[in-house]
């Protein structure tokens, strides 16, 4: 046994880290880029960027502009590509579709707890209703906290697939959004509602509708209040008006009391 | 890629966020080969390096210009690897693996073979490197396997370049003497 055929033995030894290392070196120290594309939303293309832990941002087009200057502006490093990863695209594909976060994952480390609690709450309300911003406030446990609400919502991320144009001011006008209220109008229009005369019956007083048949008051644009038929509804200023009524609340909608 | 090391050195310096992924892409491939003989397997190693190198990069940004410009990048980064090489070896003799289950150790083969062109081949230069004495075996795998030269392991091991050759010369006799035991 030579020390040459020991030492060629020993050489043979080297080989290549794994694949994948340098990422998870900069994942762990939270420098890994982002990766973001160009998908087509509901009020035309937006940049769609993810860590590997979801979506990250949502930014029109006609807001970011070219994809080096959405990149400038993000908060991370950023790496255009063509296709989000298979992990991403099925269900971003549908959340765009149907305006629910489904099974997309969304990565919201980067913000606070009170920011993310609103985010996720809102990420609750379905397509086609508005709530108020106090009914954000309300179900995360923070009653006063409705300004605070309303500029968490401001500094959302995730506009669009995380619905924060379905928030709307307490005294039923559509209210302020990141990018503007005409695109925040014309989401709403997308998900079939009318945002004119949604703002019409608020300036007419009515917050709530009761449907007589039930008993049950709802937020106007509830799923369970747009069945009740014209001829059984009743409407409502407020939540005490409805209960002294002797009306109930909506378990879905869950109307602030 | 063509970086030379003084080059990386000045773009650390000046934006470290950006040089440090070709840092890594320039060591990693050393770095794991050589951690790979001195952990017990392929999991503790991936995570050596990675922590390795997580390591380097917190403490470059607590670094100011002058000293990233003059460190030795790559003795510098194996300090730190075979550092945690030691501590992970010592967390492990005291307490050990419940389950007992080497990844590894799961395909060796009865194959004596010198060459180790699989992971049996592998695991059998592990134990061979194993039985040789510490300061033998850092400048064995340091010189052979990941190709430094003696002065550059000197530094790493805080050990005189003269001692290092020794270091070498021994651990090879004690490597050859192991292997010519080896029941054929």
């Amino acid at each position: 046994m030579s020390n040459d055929t020991i030492t060629q033995a020993l050489e043979s030894l080297a080989t290549n880290a794994p694949d994948g290392l340098l990422d998870e070196v900069l994942d762990a120290l939270g420098i890994l880029p982002d990766e973001f594309t160009l998908v087509d939303g509901p009020t035309g293309p937006a940049y769609v960027s993810w860590s590997r832990a979801g979506v990250t941002a949502y930014v029109p087009r006609s807001i970011a502009g070219s994809p080096e200057q959405f990149a400038a502006q993000h908060p991370r490093p950023a790496d255009y590509v063509d296709t989000p990863p298979r992990r991403l695209a099925g269900h971003l594909d549908r959340a765009l579709e149907t305006g629910r976060l489904g099974k997309l994952a969304v990565d919201l480390d980067a913000l606070g707890e009170f920011q993310r609690k609103v985010l996720e709450k809102c990420a609750e309300i379905p397509p086609g209703e508005i709530r108020p911003y106090g009914w954000i406030a309300k179900e995360i446990g923070n009653p006063g906290a409705v300004r605070a609400v309303g500029s968490a919502l401001g500094r959302n991320p995730i506009p669009v697939l995380i619905p924060c144009h379905r928030v709307v001011r307490s005294d039923g006008t559509i209210g302020k959004y990141a990018y503007g209220s005409t695109m925040k109008r014309e989401l709403l229009r997308s998900e079939g509602l009318d945002p004119e005369a949604i703002e019409m019956t608020a300036r007419g007083g009515t917050r709530l509708v009761g449907t007589e048949t039930t008993g049950i008051y709802c937020y106007p644009t509830c799923r369970h209040a747009k069945r009740s038929s014209a001829r059984h509804r009743v409407d409502f200023r407020s939540a005490a008006e409805a209960e002294d009524s002797g009306f109930r609340a909506c378990k879905v909608c869950r109307p602030a009391a | 890629m063509t970086t030379t090391v003084a080059d990386i050195n000045w773009r650390l310096a000046d934006d470290t966020d950006a040089a440090f992924p070709d840092l890594v892409r320039s060591l990693q491939d050393g770095i794991f080969s050589g951690v790979l003989q001195l952990t017990r397997n392929r999991h503790d190693a991936e995570d050596v390096t990675q922590e390795t190198f997580v390591r380097v990069y917190r403490a470059l940004t607590g670094y100011d210009q002058e000293r990233i410009r003059n460190l030795e990048l790559r003795a510098w980064i194996w300090t730190i690897a075979l550092n945690l090489c030691r501590n992970r070896a010592r967390t492990r003799s005291r307490r050990p693996e419940v389950s007992g289950v080497d990844l590894d150790r799961a395909v060796t083969t009865s194959d004596p073979g010198l060459i180790a062109a699989d992971a049996a081949g592998l695991e059998i230069w592990r134990g061979r490197l194993s039985r040789v004495s510490p300061a033998q075996r850092y400048a064995v795998v340091l010189h052979h396997v990941v190709g430094l030269p003696h002065v550059e392991i000197a530094e790493i091991t805080g050990r005189t370049e003269s001692t290092t050759r020794s270091d070498l010369r021994r651990g090879l006799a004690a490597l050859r003497k192991i292997i010519e035991e080896e029941p054929s």
